[in-house]
């Protein structure tokens, strides 16, 4: 059982954090822990951080499309404050519960501190890009704020993606702040079926290469299902979406007869999109999240399914393959990485054991001169070490 | 007297001119060398024309090579370097110091790939942003931040400024539409943050350098996100009979859940300075204008003005003109695009870049015109406000040094306002030198310091850029 710091507001955290690098004494960090199985594990330590009582929204101006809200607050809570004003938050975060088992709600938090974001990240953006304001206790204790609450702003370096996806490594967010969208008034999927990866990624193309208002593009195979789908999602008001679909079942004629997908259905589908939902069960396989660019994806993959037993799916046009290998002793990783190793995109190790976590780099290993730089930015927020010591890279 | 200081020039650096040219001679192509003094001039300063200083001299290397010999020699002899695209910063970003060499980037200018399947176009930083779109236009395509000076200004400048453009209210700006960058480092050493592929591995570098303002490394190459242009577009002006109306339409458009492609804002001088020199048909007999663009289908486009019209009619519009051809629609964004420089023709000009929160346009309109009044002086509003970023133009006689004086103070006390009213700085154009002593309006001295350190992570000898974004007395600290 390790002992945990309960911080009730950044006043807390920093002492906490004050504490922790006083007495050289490294913290694992966490919001509710939905990814606590993710990333290289930290094993041994004495002392963990949560920020579960730093909750609620600090700022909502339905009228500037702005929220901010305390890191510990969960994801569903802000899901619900938006929808009141039938706005959401635009990337559409993953929910981490359905490949992890796990139950406690995600944060807002976490989804950060993991840079999150979902199959409308082809058309809005990552978290990164949503997320205009931050503040954050570095290592060292201190407070520190970057941007703010409106759109655009060039004042200063931009910390505030630089912790966006920095797992909690430089510094533990006290306040997060966002643009969010007015939900769309209509969303309905475009489907075709019957298509071999690489057809399905072609047809996902000249979707995503026309102006229909397309939000996500998704191909789930044969292997998966019963029958292979390819899917996309227009978005967007009632008229441009009801035309949008015209027009691009016209655009996919060649691919064959595509078929209209509305209301939960529709919604469901993404939904599992969204989570990974195929590659959920059996818990023991190790999961990897690959991205590229989306004319490469197939034959990395017909790469990949010649030496590995694997169950994939693709998002983001083909840019993003979920991967689940079914048996190997180093989870894939050698056959993975060396498939990925020309296509200039990465893998990340999603899910594992922790023991397989330990043995191969969890995130895509760097160049030395982005390994160094990298480091220098570790030392300037936490010198000591403190925060999520080797989460993302060994030293780091 | 102008405001702004500058260091003394490192007296060691300038004995050693001669021997630092001659050693430059050997890491470029001699035509991409410059030293005469009658050469130089063209580098001394930018768009913040007020102030200008000689530089040691000029590089414009033509490949990545060239970029990495250079720094790697300046990083090895301690001298600094001052990074260029087109010159058009409006902070005084790319002015250099007399110790400092010039590194241009204009003779790297090719386009090096262009992928409609996988969407993007890979080009070297010295290509103008304008020429990217027109390169892929053929296709349908388009690259979306579309700063008004497009015409000149480099990929690699709009990199560091982060800057935005007319359109960046449905697409964002730089950092949103930037997929990878190679960048050299002072030392030397080639990186490659990103690629053709989206979230890059590791910490977000590409994120931290979007918006450094050439302080972090230099910019030789870029990776773009292309987007499919819409099947059509129409700009719409709504004159209004006062500034508040015009200033509650666009946070009532936001708040109402529309988001056009851009919404632009101009007040009664700047309507009759831009109409004076583009001739766009814009309404003379308003105090505010807005340009309203959506885009679309026909059927899409009719049904989104409908609504926008309905909110700026409630809101008092007077004039409500929609183009009706593609020729109107161009002399529209030509009168806009060209505010800056039709006002330059009347006028010497600060442009102040602050951003507000929507909510509070009207009332930062306001209070702007009580400022510029105080201090006995005009004011033309033209800006971006769909994202809430202002450019109120303080017009002033640069040849009268007690105007500069009053227009640099009513500056001040503008950027204060906006940050009281939750806003910041600058929205797009970068703090350069010129807000660089107004940086604590914003930032307290913690998040200052933490900024210094992680700019000393790239730069631990504070060579590149030296003296610009961060107020003097503050230096690198480990
Ligand atoms: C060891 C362990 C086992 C668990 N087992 C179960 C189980 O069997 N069943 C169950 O129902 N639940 C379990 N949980 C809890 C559950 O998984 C989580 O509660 C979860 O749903 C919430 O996670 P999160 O999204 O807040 O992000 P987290 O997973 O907490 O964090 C994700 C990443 O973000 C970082 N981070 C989080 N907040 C911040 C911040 N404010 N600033 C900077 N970085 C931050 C973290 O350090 C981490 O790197 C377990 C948790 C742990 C720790
Ligand atoms: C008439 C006019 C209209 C304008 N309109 C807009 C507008 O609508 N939106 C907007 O955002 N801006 C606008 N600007 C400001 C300016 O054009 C932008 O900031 C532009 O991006 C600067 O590009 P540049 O190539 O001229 O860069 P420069 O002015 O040469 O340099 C700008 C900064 O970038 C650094 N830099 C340049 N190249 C590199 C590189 N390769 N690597 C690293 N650092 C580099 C320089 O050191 C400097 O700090 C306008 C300016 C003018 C004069």
């Amino acid at each position: 059982m390790t002992d945990c710091y309960k911080p009730r507001d950044e006043c807390g955290l920093s002492s906490a954090i004050k504490d922790a690098a006083t007495a050289k004494m490294p913290l694992v960090v966490r919001g509710a822990g939905s990814k606590s199985a993710m990333g290289r594990p930290l094993g041994g330590y004495a002392m963990s951080l949560t920020t579960e009582r730093m909750r609620g929204v600090s700022l909502y101006e339905p009228t500037e499309l702005v929220i901010g809200a305390l890191p510990g607050t969960p994801v569903s809570e802000i899901d619900r404050m938006l929808a009141k004003h039938n706005q959401m938050l635009p990337f559409e975060p993953m929910d981490h519960r359905v490949l992890f088992g796990t139950s406690a709600e995600p944060t807002i938090g976490g989804i950060v501190a993991g840079n999150v974001s979902g199959p409308r990240r082809i058309a809005v953006g990552a978290c990164r890009d949503s997320l205009i304001g931050v503040r954050l206790v570095t290592g060292r204790g201190d407070v520190v704020k970057s941007g703010g609450r409106v759109m655009k702003n060039v004042t200063g370096l931009d910390l505030v993606k630089l912790n966006c996806g920095a797992w909690g490594t430089l510094g533990v967010l006290s306040e997060v702040i966002f643009k969010v969208l007015p939900k769309p008034a209509r969303s309905l999927s475009v489907g075709l079926g019957g298509m071999n990866d690489t057809t399905a990624i072609a047809a996902l193309t000249a979707a995503l290469g026309s102006s229909f208002a397309v939000s996500a593009a998704a191909h789930i195979p044969a292997s998966i299902g019963s029958d292979s789908t390819t899917i996309v999602r227009l978005e967007g008001s009632d008229g441009s979406v009801a035309y949008g679909a015209r027009e691009l079942a016209k655009l996919w004629r060649s691919f064959g007869r595509a078929e209209l997908i509305e209301g939960d259905e529709s919604a469901n589908l993404w939904l599992r999109v969204r989570d990974a939902h195929w590659l959920a069960q059996p818990m023991d396989r190790s999961i990897w999240r690959l991205s590229l660019a989306p004319s490469k994806a197939p034959h990395v993959l017909a790469d990949i399914r010649q030496k590995l037993g694997v169950r994939y799916f693709f998002d983001w046009g083909g840019g993003l393959v979920w991967l689940a290998v079914v048996d190997a002793d180093d989870a894939g990783a050698s056959v993975v990485r060396e498939a990925m190793a020309n296509t200039g995109g990465h893998a990340t190790l999603v899910r594992a054991s922790s023991e397989m976590r330990h043995r191969i780099d969890v995130f895509e290993p760097l160049p030395p001169a982005v390994l160094k730089l990298t480091q220098e930015i570790k030392k300037c927020f936490d010198p000591d070490r403190v925060l999520n010591f080797g989460r993302m890279y060994a030293g780091i | 007297m102008s405001k702004i200081r500058f260091t003394e020039p490192n007296r060691e650096i300038l004995a050693r001119r001669d021997s630092i040219i001659n050693d430059l001679t050997r890491l470029v192509d001699p035509a991409g060398l410059i030293t005469s003094t009658d050469e130089c001039r063209a580098y001394e300063t930018d768009a913040l024309t007020a102030y200008r200083k000689m530089p040691l001299a000029v590089v414009l290397p033509k490949t990545t090579e060239e970029v990495s010999a250079v720094l790697k020699y300046c990083h090895d002899t301690g001298v600094k370097v001052v990074p260029r695209g087109a010159g058009t910063s409006l902070a005084g970003g790319a002015i250099p110091s007399e110790d400092a060499v010039v590194l241009g980037l204009s003779k790297m200018n090719r386009v090096l790939a262009v992928n409609y399947d996988d969407r993007f176009i890979r080009v070297e930083a010295g290509v103008t942003n304008l020429s990217v779109t027109a390169v892929v236009a053929e296709n349908g395509f388009f690259y979306a931040p579309d700063p008004s000076s497009q015409l000149a200004c480099t990929i690699g400048g709009n990199i560091a400024n982060n800057s935005g453009g007319a359109h960046c209210l449905k697409y964002g700006v730089t950092t949103n539409n930037l997929l990878g960058v190679r960048m050299v480092l002072i030392d030397g050493s080639i990186i490659d943050l990103g690629g053709d592929y989206l979230d890059s591995a590791g910490l977000d570098l590409l994120g931290l350098v979007v918006g450094s303002e050439g302080q972090l490394g230099i910019v030789t190459e870029a990776t773009l996100r292309i987007l499919k242009s819409a099947e059509g577009a129409r700009p719409v002006l709504f004159g209004f009979p006062s500034c508040e109306g015009a200033g509650k339409a666009v946070a009532d458009v936001i708040a109402a859940g529309i988001i056009p492609v851009a919404i632009e804002y101009m007040d009664k001088a700047a309507i009759e300075i831009c109409e004076a020199f583009a001739k766009a048909g814009y309404p003379l007999d308003v105090e505010a204008l807005l340009i309203v663009e959506v885009e679309g289908s026909d059927a899409e486009m009719d049904a989104t003005l409908a609504d926008i019209t309905a909110i700026a009619r409630a809101n008092g519009a007077t004039t409500v003109r929609e183009s009706r051809s593609a020729i109107e629609t161009a002399a529209i964004w030509k009168g806009r695009k060209s505010a800056f420089g039709a006002t330059g023709r009347v006028a010497d000009y600060l442009c102040m870049d602050g951003t507000v929160p929507t909510g509070k346009l009207s009332y930062v309109l306001a209070e702007i015109s009580k400022i510029v009044q105080r201090h006995g002086l005009r004011v033309a509003n033209v800006f971006h406000a769909g994202d809430g970023n202002m450019h109120p133009l303080i017009l002033y006689n640069a040849n009268d040094p007690s105007q500069q004086s009053k227009a640099e103070a009513a500056g001040d006390d503008i950027l204060r306002l906006c940050v009281e009213v939750g806003g910041c700085l600058t929205g797009e154009h970068g703090v350069g030198i010129e807000k660089r002593d107004l940086m604590r309006y914003q930032f307290d001295d913690a998040d200052l310091v933490q900024q210094i350190r992680v700019r000393a992570a790239f730069d631990p000898r504070w060579l590149l850029n030296t003296d610009k974004v961060f107020p003097l007395d503050f230096r690198c600290q480990g």
